[in-house]
C-alpha cells in the first residue's frame, strides 16, 4: 500500500513534468510563429541587456558636464551628440534605460499586489466588502489615468519615487477589477468547496487556491499596460513632475532639448525615439503574451 | 431601462463624493506651503498668519473638508493663486479651446479610424491591413509630447507648411467671444480670414492628439468587423444577391460599430489626458495647459478644481456611452432587466 502510493507519486510527478514541458514547447512554437512578438521580445531583451551593462556601453559619464562641448552634433566621439550642458546624450540614453526599467518594474511590483489583494478580497467575501472596495476602485477609475498620476505626482512633490507611487495609484484599480472577476468565476467551484470542507481557512483558500487562478490574466493585463506605464512616466518627466535633473530620464531629456529644437534637433528627438522603440517593444510583447496564454489559440 | 438609468445615476453620485474625497486628499498632501507662494518668500510672519486664517488652513481637517464640500455644493471652486480669478471663471475661459481641439481630434480619428478598420478587415492580410496595423502600433506607442515636437520641427520650422504654435496669428483680431470656440465664433461673424487661420493652427495639434484615438478605433473596428463578417446573416445577405457594398455597410458595419462606441468614449478620456501634454507643446490656451501650469506651480485650488472637472466630464461621457450602448444593442438592456 505504502509503496504503491509512492510509485504513484513519482509517476504523477513525471507526468506533471512532461505536461509542463509540452506547455513550454507549445508556447515556444506559438512564440516563433508570431513574428511581431519575436521583434517585441528582442527589443525588450536588448533593453534589459543595455540597462544591465549601462556603465560598460556608455562612452562617457552621463552626468559629466563639459561646457566647452555643449550642443555638439552626433559624431563618432559623441554618437547622439551632446546636450546644452555638454553631456553625452548617447550615454544618458543608455543610463536612462535603467531609470525607465526601474520605474516600470516598481510600478508593476506595487500596483499588481495591491490590486490583487483588493480584488480577491472583494470577490471572495462579496456583500458589503465587495461594495465598498469596488466603489473605491470606481472613484479612482473616474479619473483619466494620466491626470490622476499628474495630480498625485504634483501633490507628493516631484521626483522618481513619487512618480512611481503616483503611477501605481492610478493603475491598481484595473487589476483589482480583473482579480475580482476571476475570483467570482472560481469562488463557487467544487474544488474550493472540497478544500473548505477539509478545514482550510479563508486566508489559505484565498492565497493558495484563488490567487494563482487570477495570476495569468493579471500578467497579460500587466504586459499590455507596460507601454502605457512607461509613457506616463515619460510624460511626468517631460512636465517636470517626474524624475528631476540631472537624472538621465528620457522624458526629461526630451523636455530639456525643447529650447534647441530648431538648430540642435538631436537633443530632443533621439531620447524620444528611445521611448517610442521601448514602448513599441512592450506593446508587441504584450499582444503576443495575450495570444500565447489564450486557450483558443493553443488548440489550433 | 429606467431602473438601469436610476442605478447608474446613484452610482455616479457615490463616485462624485469619492472624487471629492480624493481631490481633498490631494490638496492635503501637497507639501509645499501654498501660503508662501501667495505671500512671497519674504513675507513677514503676521501676513502669513493672516492669510492662513483667511484661507482656513488653521482649522482641523474635518472642518476643512466640511467647508470644502460646502463650497463645492455651491459651485465655488475657490480662487486660483496664480491668476487671482475664481477657478470656475478660469475654467470657463479655457475649456472651449480644449473642447474645440478635442472635438476636431476625435472627429479626425473617427473619420479615418473607421474606414481604416473596415478596409483592413475586408482585405485581411493585404498591404492596407499591414499599414493599418503599423499605424495603430505607432499610435499607441508614440509619446504624444515627442510627436508634437517632431511635427513642429518638420512642418513649422523646416517646411513652413503650418503656422507657429498658438490658436491664431498675432496679427489677427479674435472675433467677438460667443462660444469661446474660434471656429464657431468666426463662422458666426463670417470672418473667413480668422476661420481659415484658426483651422490651420489647429491642424498639427489635432493630428497629434487624434493619432492615439485613431489607433484604438481602427483596431476595434477591424476585430469586430471580422467577427461580424463570419456571421450567418452576412452569408444570407450575400446569397440573396445584395451588392457587396450594401452587405458591408448596411449589414456588417452597423453591427460592428457597437463596440466602437465604447472605444470612442474611452478615447475621449484619452484626449483629456493628452491635452495636458499637447497643449503645453503647442502653446494652446486651453484647460490642459492651465492644468499643467497649475500642477507645476502647486496652484492648489486650480489643481483640485481642474482635476475634479476633468473627472466629472470623464464620468458623464462614460455614462452617456453606457446608455448609448444599451440603446444601440437591445440585447444588453434585456439581459439586465
Amino acid at each position: 500500500m505504502n509503496t504503491e502510493t509512492q510509485i504513484d507519486k513519482r509517476l504523477a510527478r513525471n507526468q506533471r513534468w512532461k505536461a509542463r514541458q509540452r506547455y513550454f514547447k507549445d508556447s515556444y512554437t506559438l512564440w516563433r510563429r508570431n513574428h511581431l512578438m519575436v521583434v517585441g521580445t528582442t527589443i525588450i531583451i536588448l533593453l534589459l541587456l543595455i540597462a544591465l551593462s549601462a556603465p560598460l556601453l556608455a562612452t562617457h559619464n552621463p552626468l559629466d558636464q563639459i561646457l566647452s562641448d555643449r550642443l555638439l552634433p552626433p559624431t563618432w566621439e559623441h554618437f547622439f551628440g551632446t546636450d546644452s550642458l555638454g553631456r553625452d546624450i548617447f550615454s544618458r540614453v543608455v543610463h536612462g534605460a535603467r531609470v525607465t526599467l526601474t520605474i516600470a518594474l516598481l510600478v508593476a511590483l506595487i500596483s499588481t499586489p495591491v490590486g490583487l489583494i483588493i480584488g480577491v478580497l472583494a470577490g471572495y467575501f462579496g456583500g458589503a466588502v465587495d461594495e465598498i472596495l469596488m466603489r473605491l476602485s470606481d472613484v479612482f477609475l473616474a479619473f483619466p489615468k494620466l491626470i490622476l498620476a499628474i495630480a498625485f505626482a504634483a501633490a507628493l512633490g516631484p521626483g522618481v519615487e513619487n512618480a512611481i507611487i503616483a503611477i501605481a495609484v492610478a493603475n491598481w484599480p484595473s487589476y483589482a477589477r480583473l482579480a475580482r472577476a476571476e475570483t467570482l468565476a472560481v469562488r463557487d467551484n467544487d474544488y474550493i468547496q472540497v478544500i473548505r470542507s477539509m478545514g482550510a481557512s479563508n486566508l489559505r483558500i484565498m492565497v493558495g487556491h484563488i490567487t494563482p487562478m487570477c495570476l495569468s490574466s493579471i500578467i497579460v493585463r500587466l504586459s499590455l499596460d507596460m507601454g502605457t506605464i512607461i509613457l506616463t512616466a515619460a510624460g511626468l518627466g517631460f512636465l517636470g513632475l517626474g524624475a528631476q535633473p540631472p537624472t538621465p530620464e528620457w522624458g526629461l531629456m526630451v523636455s530639456d532639448g525643447r529650447l534647441y529644437l530648431v538648430d540642435q534637433w538631436w537633443v530632443s528627438t533621439l531620447p524620444g525615439f528611445a521611448i517610442l522603440i521601448v514602448v513599441m517593444g512592450f506593446n508587441l510583447m504584450g499582444d503576443g503574451i495575450r495570444d500565447i496564454l489564450d486557450p483558443h489559440q493553443r488548440q489550433s | 431601462m429606467l431602473q438601469y438609468l436610476i442605478r447608474r445615476v446613484v452610482t455616479l453620485a457615490i463616485t462624485l463624493i469619492g472624487i471629492m474625497v480624493v481631490t481633498f486628499f490631494i490638496s492635503l498632501v501637497i507639501p509645499a506651503d501654498p501660503l508662501s507662494s501667495i505671500a512671497g518668500p519674504q513675507a513677514p510672519q503676521e501676513t502669513v498668519d493672516r492669510l492662513r486664517k483667511l484661507y482656513g488652513f488653521d482649522q482641523p481637517i474635518y472642518i476643512q473638508f466640511g467647508r470644502y464640500a460646502n463650497r463645492l455644493a455651491h459651485g465655488d471652486l475657490g480662487t486660483s493663486f496664480q491668476t487671482g480669478r475664481p477657478v470656475l471663471e478660469d475654467i470657463a475661459k479655457y475649456f472651449p479651446a480644449t473642447f474645440e481641439l478635442a472635438t476636431i481630434a476625435l472627429f479626425f480619428s473617427i473619420i479615418v479610424g473607421i474606414p481604416l478598420g473596415v478596409l483592413s478587415a475586408v482585405y485581411r492580410n493585404s498591404p492596407i491591413d499591414h499599414f493599418s496595423r503599423v499605424l495603430s502600433l505607432i499610435g499607441v506607442s508614440m509619446p504624444v509630447f515627442w510627436l508634437g515636437l517632431v511635427f513642429l520641427l518638420i512642418f513649422y520650422f523646416k517646411l513652413g507648411w503650418f503656422p507657429e504654435p498658438g490658436r491664431l496669428d498675432i496679427m489677427l483680431i479674435e472675433p467677438e467671444r460667443l462660444t469661446g470656440m474660434l471656429l464657431v465664433d468666426s463662422l458666426i461673424a463670417l470672418d473667413w480670414e480668422v476661420f481659415f487661420d484658426a483651422l490651420k493652427h489647429m491642424f498639427l495639434p489635432a493630428f497629434v492628439l487624434g493619432l492615439y484615438g485613431l489607433a484604438g478605433i481602427a483596431r476595434i473596428v477591424r476585430s469586430s468587423m471580422l467577427d461580424v463578417l463570419s456571421q450567418e446573416y452576412i452569408k444570407t445577405a450575400r446569397i440573396k444577391g445584395a451588392r457587396e457594398f450594401i452587405v458591408l455597410t448596411r449589414h456588417a458595419l452597423r453591427n460592428a460599430l457597437i463596440p466602437a462606441v465604447t472605444i470612442i468614449g474611452l478615447t475621449y478620456g484619452g484626449l483629456l489626458e493628452g491635452s495636458v501634454l499637447t497643449e503645453t507643446i503647442f502653446s494652446w490656451p486651453g484647460l490642459g495647459r492651465y492644468l499643467g501650469t497649475a500642477f507645476l506651480t502647486l496652484d492648489l485650488n486650480a489643481v483640485v478644481g481642474g482635476t475634479m472637472l476633468v473627472a466629472l466630464t470623464f464620468c458623464l461621457v462614460n455614462l452617456v456611452v453606457d446608455l448609448l450602448y444599451a440603446f444601440l444593442d437591445p440585447k444588453i438592456t434585456l439581459a439586465r432587466s
